[in-house]
C-alpha cells in the first residue's frame, strides 16, 4: 500500500509520468505543455524530466497536433496529445473524425493507432467562451473512437494510464472544474489490479432510484444522494466512467432493483449521452421502470456566458428535483 | 489625422533572419529615443496637433487596460487579456482605418477599438462574463472579439470578397478589411487558409499580425523559422516587417497597405514587431518561461516614452500637456472602472435567447420549463 493524497491534477501527472516511464514510445505533445506545464499544469515538470524530444510544445494548430500524432503513432510511438481547453478541439475534428477514428477500419487491421487525446472538459470555472464545453457526444458518437472520461484522483491516476496502455484511440475527458479536489490514490496498484477502463462503477448503493453520470457530475450526483438521504430517498450513483463503449450492466441491474433511472450530464440534453441510455435501459429494463428515464442536461443552447453559467449547469437542486419527479410519476 | 503614407508595393524588409534576430529589419520612423528617422517607402506627415492626439491616444488605452487589470484582480472581471506594449502597434493601426473600413480583432484588440471611437465599456461585459461580446460587429465596424485562434481572418477575407463583389474598390472611398492575430496564430489552418484565399480572390485584406513574441509560454521560435512577414511571398502577395513599438511606422505602414488594399491591389501582410511587456492574460504567470531581464531590454523600446522624447525634444508639447493627458486618462479609467462596477448582471433568459432567428420548440419548450422550474424557488417550496 502506498496510499497518497492527490488532486485530480496532481494524479493525472503523477499517471503520466509512470506511464512514460514505463514506456519510452509515449511522448506527450500540446500547446503550452512544456516550461509552462499546460495552462492547467497537468504536465508540470514532466518536460524537465524526460526531456523536449518527449514532451513537445507544438506550434498552436490542434489539427496539426492530432495529424502528426497520427504519423507518430503509424511510426510506432504513442503520443498522448493535449488539446488545451475542451472548445479548440474543432479545428482537430476532422483529423480525429475522418481519420483517428478510421484508420484501422480502412486498413483492414493492418495498422492500430495508440494515441491519447486529453481534453479538459465541462464549466463552472467561469471562463469565457469556448472554455466550458462538452463534446462528449461528437465523439461517442463516433465509431472507431474509444471515449473516456474520470471523475476523481484514483481514477484519474489510473484511468490515463489505461488509457495511453490501450491500442485504442482514445478520447480522455478530464473534468477541468474538479482539477483542484482532493482523494486518497493507491499508487502501489497495478493497472490490471483495478477497475478496467472500460467499465462503469456504482460509487454509490442505494435502493429507491438510479443517477448515472460521469466526469464533473459525480460529485453533484453524490452531493445529491447525500442530500436526498435527508429525505429519506436512498439514491444509488453509478460512475459510467466510459462513454465508448458503454458498460450499462450495472445500470441495467441498478434499474432493475429501483426502477427509477435519472442521467446527470452537463452537455446538452439533445441527442446526448442521456439519449442512448434512456433508449437502452427502456430496451433492457422496460417492465422494471416505475417512470420514465429523465434527463438533468444543460439546456440546448450554447454554453452562456459565465455570470449565468450557475443558471445553467446541473446542479443538487436540478438532481433532486428530477428525483422528486420520478417519484411523482 | 487626415494626411496618409505614401504607397509603396515593396517588401519592407530585405535582410530577413530568424525567429528573434537581435535587430530585426523592419520599417521605423521613430526610434526608441524618439528621433525621427526617414525610410525610403513610408512617412508621415502630421501636425502637431494630431502627434499630440496619438500621445494622448497610447496614454490613454495604456491607462484603461491598466484599469481593466485591476477590476480583475479584484474579482470584478473574469479575466484580462492585457495590450501593454502593444499600444503603438494597436493605435498606429487602429488610426489608419478610414472610417468605412471593417476591423477584426482577436481578444487583445482593445487599444484598436478605442481608436475607432468606440466606448472601450464595450468589450467588457465579455470579460465579466455578462455575455460574450454582445455588440453589432457591422454596425460598430468591428467584429466580435474571436477567441478561437486564427478563425477570424477567414471572416475578415470573406467580408472583403463581399466589399470587391459590391464594387466598392478602386476608388479613393474604397473599403478595406484590416485582421488582426497573433504570432501564435500564423500556424494555423485558418489563416494560411485566409492568406490563400485572400490571394486568389485578391480580397482588400490587410492582416495584422501583432508579433509580440510569445504565444502563451511558446516563444516564437516554435512557430516560425523565417521572419513571419515573408510568409506573405509565398502566398503571393507583399509582406512589411513594421517596428511595432513605433506609432508612426505603424501609422504609415498600415495606411499604406489599407489603402493599397481599397484600391485593388490585393492582401499585405503586416508584421508589428513588438512585445507582450505583461502576462498573456490575468490567469497565466510568465515568470515560468521568460527572463525578466528580456522584458527590460524591451522596456527600453517603450512605444509611449519614445513619442513623448519626440514632443519634448521638438517643443510640441509641454509639462502641462502631459499632466492634462494622464489626468484625463486617469478619469476617463475612473469613469470606466464605475461602469463596469454598475453593470447588471445578466437575466437568466439571456440563455435562451438569440440561439436562433426563427426560434426553436425545443429551446422554447426549455425555457418555460426552466422559468417555471426558477419560479418554484421563489415561493420556498424547495
Ligand atoms: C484554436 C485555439 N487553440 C488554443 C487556444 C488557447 N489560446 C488562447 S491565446 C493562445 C495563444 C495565442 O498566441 P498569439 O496568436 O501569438 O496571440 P497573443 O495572445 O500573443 O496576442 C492560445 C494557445 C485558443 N484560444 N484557440
Amino acid at each position: 500500500m502506498a496510499v497518497e493524497t492527490l488532486t485530480l491534477g496532481k494524479a493525472l501527472n503523477t499517471g503520466l509520468r509512470r506511464a512514460m516511464e514505463r514506456d519510452d514510445k509515449v511522448i506527450l505533445m500540446g500547446e503550452d505543455i512544456g516550461k509552462l506545464g499546460g495552462v492547467f499544469r497537468i504536465t508540470d515538470g514532466l518536460q524537465k524530466d524526460f526531456g523536449e524530444e518527449r514532451v513537445i510544445d507544438t506550434p498552436l494548430a490542434e489539427s496539426g497536433i492530432i495529424g502528426t500524432a497520427i504519423g507518430l503513432a503509424l511510426r510506432g510511438y504513442r503520443p498522448v496529445c493535449e488539446i488545451q481547453f475542451d472548445g479548440f478541439v474543432y479545428p482537430a475534428y476532422d483529423q480525429i473524425v475522418s481519420q483517428v477514428a478510421k484508420f484501422r477500419y480502412r486498413s483492414r487491421g493492418h495498422v492500430k493507432l495508440p494515441m491519447v487525446i486529453r481534453i479538459p472538459f465541462g464549466g463552472g470555472i467561469g471562463a469565457v467562451e469556448h472554455h466550458s464545453e462538452s463534446p462528449e457526444a461528437y465523439f461517442s458518437h463516433t465509431a472507431g473512437l474509444k471515449v473516456v472520461a474520470c471523475s476523481n484522483p484514483e481514477d484519474a491516476y489510473f484511468m490515463i494510464q489505461q488509457a495511453i496502455a490501450s491500442e485504442d484511440p482514445i478520447i480522455f475527458l478530464e473534468p477541468k472544474r474538479r482539477y483542484w479536489e482532493k482523494g486518497a490514490v493507491d499508487t502501489a496498484l497495478g493497472l490490471d489490479a483495478v477497475t478496467p477502463l472500460h467499465s462503469s462503477r456504482v460509487v454509490r448503493s442505494g435502493a429507491d432510484a438510479t443517477v448515472v453520470a460521469y466526469g464533473p457530475m459525480v460529485k453533484t450526483a453524490l452531493d445529491a444522494a447525500t442530500a436526498a438521504q435527508e429525505d429519506g430517498r436512498s439514491l444509488e450513483v453509478i460512475d459510467l466512467r466510459s462513454l465508448s463503449p458503454m458498460d450499462l450492466a450495472p445500470v441495467f441491474d441498478s434499474v432493475r432493483r429501483t426502477g427509477r433511472l435519472i442521467v446527470v450530464h452537463e452537455a446538452p440534453g439533445n441527442l446526448g449521452m442521456g439519449s442512448e441510455i434512456a433508449a437502452r435501459v427502456t430496451e433492457e429494463c422496460f417492465y422494471s421502470l416505475e417512470a420514465p428515464v429523465l434527463r438533468v442536461a444543460g439546456y440546448n443552447t450554447p454554453y452562456p456566458a459565465s455570470r449565468l453559467e450557475e443558471e445553467y449547469l446541473p446542479d443538487l437542486d436540478r438532481v433532486l428535483d428530477a428525483v422528486d419527479r420520478s417519484f411523482g410519476w | 489625422m487626415t494626411k496618409g503614407a505614401t504607397a509603396p508595393r515593396r517588401s519592407g524588409g530585405s535582410r530577413g533572419s530568424g525567429g528573434t534576430p537581435p535587430e530585426p529589419d523592419y520599417v521605423q520612423l521613430l526610434t526608441p529615443d524618439g528621433e525621427r528617422v526617414s525610410h525610403p517607402d513610408y512617412s508621415v506627415d502630421f501636425s502637431d496637433e494630431e502627434l499630440r492626439g496619438l500621445y494622448r491616444d497610447l496614454v490613454t488605452v495604456r491607462k484603461l487596460d491598466a484599469e481593466a487589470t485591476a477590476l480583475q484582480r479584484q474579482g470584478e472581471l473574469g479575466i484580462w487579456a492585457s495590450l501593454l506594449g502593444q499600444e503603438a502597434a494597436q493605435v498606429g493601426s487602429g488610426r489608419a482605418l478610414r472610417s468605412q473600413d471593417m476591423a477584426f480583432p482577436t481578444y487583445r484588440e482593445h487599444g484598436v477599438l478605442y481608436c475607432r471611437g468606440i466606448d472601450p465599456i464595450m468589450p467588457l461585459s465579455l470579460f465579466r462574463g455578462v455575455d460574450q461580446g454582445g455588440w453589432d460587429p457591422v454596425a460598430n465596424k468591428f467584429n466580435l472579439y474571436t477567441i478561437v485562434i486564427g478563425a477570424q481572418t477567414l471572416h475578415a477575407t470573406g467580408y472583403a470578397m463581399g466589399i470587391a463583389k459590391d464594387g466598392k474598390v478602386g476608388t479613393d472611398d474604397g473599403e478595406a478589411v484590416i485582421a488582426y492575430f497573433g504570432d501564435g496564430a500564423t500556424s494555423q489552418g485558418d489563416v494560411n487558409e485566409a492568406f490563400i484565399w485572400s490571394s486568389v480572390f485578391h480580397a482588400p485584406v490587410v492582416f495584422f499580425c501583432q508579433n509580440n513574441q510569445y504565444a502563451i509560454s511558446e516563444p516564437l521560435e516554435r512557430q516560425t523559422r523565417i521572419p513571419l512577414f515573408q510568409r506573405a511571398a509565398g502566398f503571393g502577395f507583399p509582406g512589411v516587417r513594421v517596428d511595432g513599438n513605433d506609432v508612426l511606422a505603424c501609422y504609415a505602414v498600415t495606411r499604406a497597405a489599407l489603402d493599397n488594399a481599397r484600391l485593388g491591389q490585393g492582401p499585405t501582410l503586416i508584421e508589428a514587431y513588438t512585445y507582450r511587456m505583461g502576462a498573456h492574460t490575468t490567469s497565466d504567470d510568465p515568470t515560468r518561461y521568460r527572463v525578466s531581464s528580456e522584458v527590460e531590454a524591451w522596456q527600453a523600446k517603450d512605444p509611449i516614452a519614445r513619442v513623448r522624447a519626440l514632443l519634448t525634444r521638438e517643443q510640441i508639447a509641454s509639462d502641462d500637456f502631459f499632466d492634462a493627458v494622464d489626468a484625463d486618462a486617469k478619469a476617463e479609467a475612473v469613469r470606466l472602472r464605475e461602469r463596469v462596477l454598475n453593470m447588471p448582471d445578466p437575466d437568466p433568459s439571456q440563455i435562451f435567447e438569440n440561439v436562433y432567428v426563427e426560434g426553436s420548440p425545443l429551446v422554447d419548450a426549455e425555457r418555460k420549463q426552466f422559468e417555471a422550474y426558477a419560479a418554484s424557488f421563489e415561493g420556498g417550496a424547495h
